[in-house]
């Protein structure tokens, strides 16, 4: 969908809208103790759409990020996945099981768990109580983790515990940790924070990879990041948050012309 | 990849521990034989009164596999395990009780003393059915899975955590406590359910008996180890291990984290309420000081002595320091509450991984000193 077409900061109000979206944020308010995280934010993101959404501190970035996963509970405003599902009145688990997956800010793997087994509970695979208790891991589900554990560059490392990885591979992991999951909407929080510039730069490859790769049908990905060498690496759509909403929206370039974004946040 | 496949699914079943074959040879062939063969008097022999104590022990040791469940592997400390424990205990309690028939004091077929002590004219409703053994035995593991379930329903989806589930497990057993101190429950006040005769027709005093519930506790024990090796040896027991290491991670997996929760809380308390089942015939009494929040604490302190997270450090943990406190409160009767304490501040600040931990770590240090070539692990390297 050209980008055009789609309303940019500018609530419609109705849900149909919505309709051939992947994620539909419109007029989303957020405050806590009165101060106020997100303020009329709106934001579409179309199936198949690499997405960097950059901001200062304090911009919303990652109570958007909860708030689409069901962390935080907007005080008003709709949430729509998918062109129509509600994603205010799910809890955590449901939505990571309609196909939205999250890599956090700070590397959260399960340290004291292997490698491998990072990968084997992120994988896509039934999520109930019997399911697991049940769970026979087959040899395609083997496969996806060894292919996913070469893309990551961590097959040598398979059978560590997480915890003994690096920064740097603690982070590939989580990425792994999202591809096998195979979800339709992936949400990373600085993937690259803290990330040499060769990791940088290995990081912005897999991510196009990603982006391109449409083996389990269109895959978004939303990427918040400060860093702006990669964000132009990245080569894609541009939201600049500010103050809980979008300030400008667009190509780098154009962005980077805004006074008003210079105003904010590449002139300080 | 077949290799990965292995190492997945093969977790569950690496080192079928000789640990476990010879412990099992040990409490269930060599301890009855000691007992039984070599004449008293004869310094093989093993006294009568240590089977039912090494019984009850080992009660002791299933209790603490339960708290390893729920606290070792799901992270959650509870509390109150020690009320699962004696719930299970008053439900063989109740049935002991009805054995006891017409040969109680005061010759009351229906009626145990103390009701018809406090001048009731008929059983509870809540007795109906524990004059049969099966009943009391089902009972002893549904009433106290059926509570961890509610209790657990309601606390794990209001995301109590921590020290806050710590500290409602312990007004629940505290709670429960006072309420079984109660004539008016129908379980005995203060005195509790006692004077019990025999068990499906087995006189409870006698050495067979003895000898036969302890060979019931082991065998109970055993089942008890290796139905939870099984569970976190599947991929839900490293959805428990994920969930205690990185609670909302889980989440945002699409992990059910009050459903995890709630199994291990309510397998964990079916398992306590099993250990207090037979518990009760051998240490013949059960009464509500076994509610006390000061027990549950010890249950913890057994599993942290032994190990987090290990299961056989639970069992071992839980043998230790009731072999310890056996001699101590026998030689130093004033002294186990400091001992206790100071046990726990020393595993705390010394064993994080209790003595099974200690036991890794010797073997890995006289390994590397044999091997030093052999780091076992691969050095880090960053790019």
């Amino acid at each position: 969908m050209p980008d055009g077409t789609l309303p940019v900061d500018e609530p419609s109000g109705g849900r149909q809208a919505a309709a051939g979206s992947i994620l539909y944020l419109d007029d989303v308010h957020v405050s806590f103790d009165g101060f106020r995280a997100l303020n009329g934010l709106s934001l579409v993101i179309a199936p198949g759409e690499l997405r960097t959404v950059i901001g200062p501190n304090g911009a919303g970035k990652t109570t958007m990020m909860d708030v689409i996963t069901g962390k935080t509970r907007p005080d008003r405003g709709d949430v729509l996945f998918d062109g129509g599902i509600d994603l205010t009145r799910l809890s955590e688990n449901r939505i990571a099981n309609l196909g939205i997956g999250r890599k956090f800010q700070k590397p959260t793997v399960f340290e004291r768990l292997t490698v491998l087994e990072n990968l084997e509970l992120a994988l896509r695979a039934p999520r109930g109580l019997w399911a697991t208790l049940r769970f026979v891991l087959t040899s395609e589900s083997a496969d996806r983790i060894a292919h996913v554990l070469g893309q990551i560059g961590l097959s040598p490392k398979a059978r560590l515990m997480a915890g003994q990885l690096s920064h740097g591979e603690k982070q590939w992991l989580e990425i792994g940790m999202l591809l096998v999951q195979d979800q339709r909407l992936l949400l990373l929080d600085e993937p690259v924070a803290g990330l040499t510039d060769a990791e940088t730069a290995a990081t912005a490859e897999l991510i196009l990879d990603l982006a391109r790769d449409r083996s389990f049908g269109p895959r978004s990905l939303m990427v918040v990041e400060h860093d702006m060498d990669f964000v132009r690496s990245l080569g894609a759509k541009v939201t600049v948050l500010h103050e809980g909403r979008v300030l400008a929206e667009g190509g780098l370039d154009r962005i980077q012309a805004d006074p008003r974004v210079v105003e904010v946040y590449l002139g300080r | 990849m077949t290799a990965i496949a292995n190492s997945l699914s093969a977790a569950p079943a690496r080192r079928f521990p000789a640990g476990f074959l010879i412990s099992a040879a040990i409490l269930l062939l060599v301890v009855p034989a000691l007992n039984l063969i070599p004449p008293e008097g004869s310094p093989l022999h093993l006294p009568n009164y240590v089977v039912p104590l090494l019984g009850k022990y080992l009660c002791y040791a299933l209790l603490a596999l339960a708290m390893d469940l729920i606290w070792g592997y799901a992270g959650v400390l509870s509390l109150g395990q020690g009320a699962f424990f004696a719930l299970g205990g008053y439900a063989m309690g109740m049935y002991l009780m009805r054995e006891i028939g017409d040969r109680g004091v005061y010759g009351n077929p229906q009626l145990p003393d103390f009701m018809v002590f406090l001048a009731w004219k008929e059983l509870p409703w809540y007795w109906t059915g524990f004059d049969h053994f099966a009943v009391a035995l089902a009972m002893a593991v549904l009433v106290p899975a059926a509570l961890a379930l509610g209790f657990g329903w309601l606390a794990f989806r209001s995301r109590i955590t921590g020290v806050y589930l710590s500290i409602i497990t312990q007004a629940l057993t505290y709670a429960l406590m006072l309420a079984f101190f109660r004539n008016e429950m129908g379980f005995g006040g203060n005195n509790g359910l006692t004077d019990f005769k025999d068990l499906l027709g087995f006189d409870l005093s006698r050495q067979g008996t003895r000898i036969g519930l302890y060979l019931a506790s082991a065998v109970t024990l055993g089942g008890a180890l290796l139905l939870c090796r099984h569970v976190v040896g599947t991929k839900q027991g490293r959805v428990m291990m994920a969930m205690r290491d990185a609670e909302s991670r889980v989440r945002f997996l699409g992990y059910s984290v009050t459903a995890t929760k709630l199994f291990a809380f309510t397998l964990s308390a079916a398992l306590a309420g099993l250990a207090g089942a037979l518990y009760v015939p051998q240490v013949g009494i059960i009464n509500p000081s076994e509610f006390s929040p000061a027990n549950s604490i010890e249950i913890a302190v057994w599993v942290a002595v032994g190990g987090r997270g290990t299961l056989s450090g639970a069992v071992l943990g839980a043998l230790a320091v009731n072999a310890l406190k056996t001699w101590l409160t026998g030689a130093f009767p004033d002294a186990w509450l400091f001992f206790l304490g100071a046990l726990f501040i020393a595993v705390t600040l010394v064993l994080p991984d209790g003595l099974v931990g200690l036991a890794a770590r010797l073997r890995q240090k006289t390994s590397f000193r044999s091997r030093p070539r052999d780091s076992g692990t691969p050095e880090k390297k960053h790019a």
